[in-house]
This record gives C-alpha cells, structure tokens and sequence, in this order.
C-alpha cells in the first residue's frame, strides 16, 4: 500500500535530532534505513503523525576502537559494518552474523541502531548484542543513559529506549585472543529472519572453556541467553559429548512460540542442533584464532 | 518539498509529498516506468535500483530522501537503445516470461557482477535471492547471468 500521510523533519545533528523527540515524544518515529519502518507504514501498523529522518546526521554513523570496546554509531549501515576490518577484527561474532540479515539490497540501507532499536526477536543482531552483553548509548533533552543488553530488551519489539531518547551508539566488547565464534541460522529461504537463530562465543584458554556466551533468536519474545549451557561449558574442555549435553540443558527449560515457521517443538529440536553445531564451529574457529 | 537528484546521469528536480516513495516518484513524477512496484514493502525486489552505485529497494526509501544522490534505473543501463552486456545474455537464455520482476533482477545482477565477476553459481544465487519471480523457476535467470559472467571474462 501507500504511505499513510506523516509529517517530516530532518535534523543535521543528534541535539536537533534530540529537541524534535522531546517535542512529538510517542508521536515521532525515528526513520533510520526504513527496513522495518517502511513496511510498517505500508501496512499501516504504524502511524506516527512525524518522521524524523536521522539519515543526514553524519556523527551517528562510524566505527571506532577504543579500551576494549567497539563503539558502532547507530547509523552505521549494515554493509558498511559488514566490510569493516575493525568489525571483522575486535568483534568477530558481530561480523558473522550481518551477512545473514536479509538480502544485500536490504543491508545497502538498514542500520545497526536500526535493528537493535526495532528489536524483532527474530533477527541476528539482538542475539549478538545479548551473547557480547553490549551496552546500548541513549541521548534525551537530559543527557546520555548506558543501558546494558540484559536491560535493552524487553519485549517483542520493545525497548527501554524512553520516547524522548535517540540511541546514539552501541558500545560491544573486543573479542579477547583465543575467542572462537559462530552464527547459525536456520530459516526456510536464504535472507529470511531466523526460525532459530544462535550466537556463540567461546574463549579457550589452556585447552579448556574459560567463557561462554550463547544466545538464541526466534525462542521467545526477546533474545535469550542459554545460562545453564554456558555454566555446564565454563572450565571444561570442548568434546563431542559435552556439547551434547551443553544443547540438552540449552533448550531444556524453554517454551519456544509456534508460529505457521514451525511448532514449539520443532523450535527446541532445531535450537538443539545450533547449540552442537555452534560450539563446534566455535571452537574449531578459537583454535584458529589462537 | 523541492528536492534535486541525479537520474540516470541527468540531473532532475521534483517536489513530491514526504510519504512518496522513491519507486513513485520515478515512475508518476519522472516518467520512468521501468522500475516496477509489486509488494509495496520491501520483499520482493521488483522495485530495485541502484542509488549511489549499491542496490536499494526504491519502495522502501522516501523520494525526498534520494535528494542529491545519484541514481540509476533499468532506462540507464541502454540508454541508446542498445542492450548491455548483462540484458544481451538474459535476452539469449530466455531468462523471462512476463518481465515484472525483470528490472528488479537486472539491476541487482548489474551491481553484483560489477563487483564480483567471478562468481560462481552458488553466489549469483545468494546475490539473486532477495527477487522474487512468479514465472520462472528461476533457472533461466541464473543461466543468463552466468553467461553474462562468462562472455565479460571472454571480454
Ligand atoms: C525483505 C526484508 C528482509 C529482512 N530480513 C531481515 C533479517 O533476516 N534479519 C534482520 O535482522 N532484519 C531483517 N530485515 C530488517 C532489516 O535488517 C532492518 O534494516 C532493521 O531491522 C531495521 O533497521 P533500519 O535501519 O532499517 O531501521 P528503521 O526501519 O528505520 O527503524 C526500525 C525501528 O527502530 C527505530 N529506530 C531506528 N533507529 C533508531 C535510533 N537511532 N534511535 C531510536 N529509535 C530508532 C525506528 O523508529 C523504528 O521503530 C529485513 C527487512 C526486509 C525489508
Ligand atoms: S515493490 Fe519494493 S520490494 Fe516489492
Ligand atoms: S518473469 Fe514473470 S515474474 Fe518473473
């Protein structure tokens, strides 16, 4: 369908972009690439009276490395992440997860900020976010707020961005040497969103598991990290039997949601198989990386 | 809002409302109907053109939005009339029947072979999967691009 008729602004700097929200709080939407807000206005599940177009605000988009931490300006492109050698570099999960996001058409607009801020329990980068515990940058009229991932996401595609707060950057930890990764998806058509989607990050030092991080998209209405697989993992030496136990305790105690993609139980069986094949990948690629 | 953009290495001017779509404004406001527009919202690729040399959904984007960018559409790949290296072997491989989504295809083809000439069926398929055709099957449409690959390696 056509857009709904909307009211449009563009701001040229985050404080323009910050007085506008304080302005038309709920009333506003902050357009990034449009991936997801775009497709929402078509079909009319959103109507906000104003728009406001973050597009031209050049301080918002970059990548840079500093203390450990990987600071991703909110409107960084998708592509533009993707091809980054500091990405591929200081956060090797983030890299492998952004070639899995859609088609190359739809990463050529769609934002880093974009997809966290939209927080679809189903998409690639929320689960990233939630394995690294990245930290998320808001600005409102009254100064900047940190909010941990555990506390970024709060339900399906919601927030506890306030409606007066841009979030300005996303803050990832720097994979440490010895830390090995893996994204994997399983969905019905190459770009789809994820019917089970899992992030892995496995540190090994001396032989043995020093830190876990496993977080799976598409099990509930927000990103979820597997805390009882990565307790079982910590301190142990990867093997063939430890990961099968590590995927039992993984999917044990969750309720993954049917949907018409496939029935709760299917979801837990596949979400399983992420967890044996993620944590071989990811070790594989820490003995790679040492 | 008056906005100015480059079309097919001309320059153009409009003033289209906010919610018009870059899509709509090509082919209402500029004439240029060789951009289709099937799904409205993103997931069919019909409506792909090239701004500022990546691929984009033109549905997707707001016409006001591509002020001052330079953009490309299905009309600038011949402009004279003459087809393209990559339209020659789609042409040849029967790669279409009813040519909706044919523009879509073209122009995601277009940038992906321009960066990746050497790419193999596997990733042609991966590049292509974000279009949808109703006609197909979509294997005439890989032999086109792949024999467009080959006869631009030949030179
Ligand atoms: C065909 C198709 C396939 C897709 N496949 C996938 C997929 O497989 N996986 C996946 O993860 N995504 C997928 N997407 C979505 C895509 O990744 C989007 O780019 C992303 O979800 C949203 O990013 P955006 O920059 O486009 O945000 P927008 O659409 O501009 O915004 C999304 C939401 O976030 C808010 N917002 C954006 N930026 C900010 C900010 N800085 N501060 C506060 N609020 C903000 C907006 O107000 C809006 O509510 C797909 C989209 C399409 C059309
Ligand atoms: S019309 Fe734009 S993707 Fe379908
Ligand atoms: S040729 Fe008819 S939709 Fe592709």
């Amino acid at each position: 369908m056509k857009l709904p008729p909307f009211g449009y602004e563009a701001p040229k700097t985050t404080s323009e972009a910050v007085e506008l929200l304080a302005e038309y709080l709920d009333q506003a939407s902050v357009l990034a690439g449009g991936k997801s807000l775009v497709p929402l206005l078509a079909l009319r599940l959103a109507r906000p009276a104003v728009l406001i177009d973050i597009n031209g605000i050049r301080e918002l988009s970059g990548v840079s490395v500093t203390d450990g931490q990987a600071v991703i300006g909110a409107m960084t492109r998708e592509y533009a992440a993707e091809e980054s050698h500091a990405v591929a570099d200081t956060v090797p999960l983030l890299a492998a997860a952004l070639p899995l996001i859609g088609h190359e058409a739809i990463r050529s607009r769609g934002t880093i900020g974009g997809s966290l801020a939209h927080a679809d329990p189903a998409a690639e980068l929320p689960a990233v976010a939630r394995a690294l515990d990245a930290e998320f940058v808001v600005r409102g009229q009254s100064g900047e707020r940190v909010i941990p991932a555990a506390e970024w996401f709060e339900g399906y595609l919601t927030t506890s961005r306030r409606p007066d707060e841009l979030l300005v950057q996303v803050r990832f930890p720097t994979a440490q040497p010895g830390t090995g990764v893996s994204f994997q998806e399983v969905a019905r058509r190459q770009g789809d969103f994820a019917i089970v989607g899992l992030a892995v990050s496995l540190s090994l030092s001396d032989g043995a598991i020093s830190d876990a991080r496993l977080a799976f998209a598409g099990m509930s209405d927000v990103p979820v990290r597997a805390t009882e697989a990565e307790d079982l993992l910590a301190g142990e030496r990867p093997s063939a039997e430890l990961f099968d136990e590590a995927a039992r305790r993984a999917t044990e105690g969750i309720d993954p949601p049917a949907d018409l993609h496939g029935s709760s139980e299917y979801r837990k069986k596949v979400g399983a198989a992420t967890v044996r094949r993620g944590l071989r990948a990811a070790a594989d690629n820490a003995q790679e990386r040492q | 809002m008056d906005i100015t953009l480059r079309v097919n290495g001309t320059t153009r001017t409009g003033s289209p409302e906010a919610r018009k779509t870059l899509a709509d404004f090509l082919r209402d406001d500029l004439n240029l109907t060789g951009t289709h527009v099937g799904c409205e919202h993103g997931v069919c690729g019909a409506c792909t053109v090239v701004l500022d040399g990546r691929p984009v959904r033109s549905c997707l984007i707001l016409a006001v939005q591509a002020a001052g960018s330079e953009v490309t559409t299905i009309e600038g790949l011949a402009p004279d009339g003459v087809l393209g290296t990559l339209q020659q072997a789609m042409w040849d491989s029967h790669s279409f029947q009813c040519g909706f989504c044919t523009p879509g295809f073209v122009m995601q083809a277009t940038t992906f072979l321009r960066a990746h000439p050497d790419a193999d069926e596997q990733q042609i398929r991966a590049a292509l999967s974000g279009n949808i055709c109703r006609c197909t099957g979509y294997q005439s449409i890989i032999d086109g691009v792949l024999l467009a690959a080959e006869r631009a390696r030949l030179g």
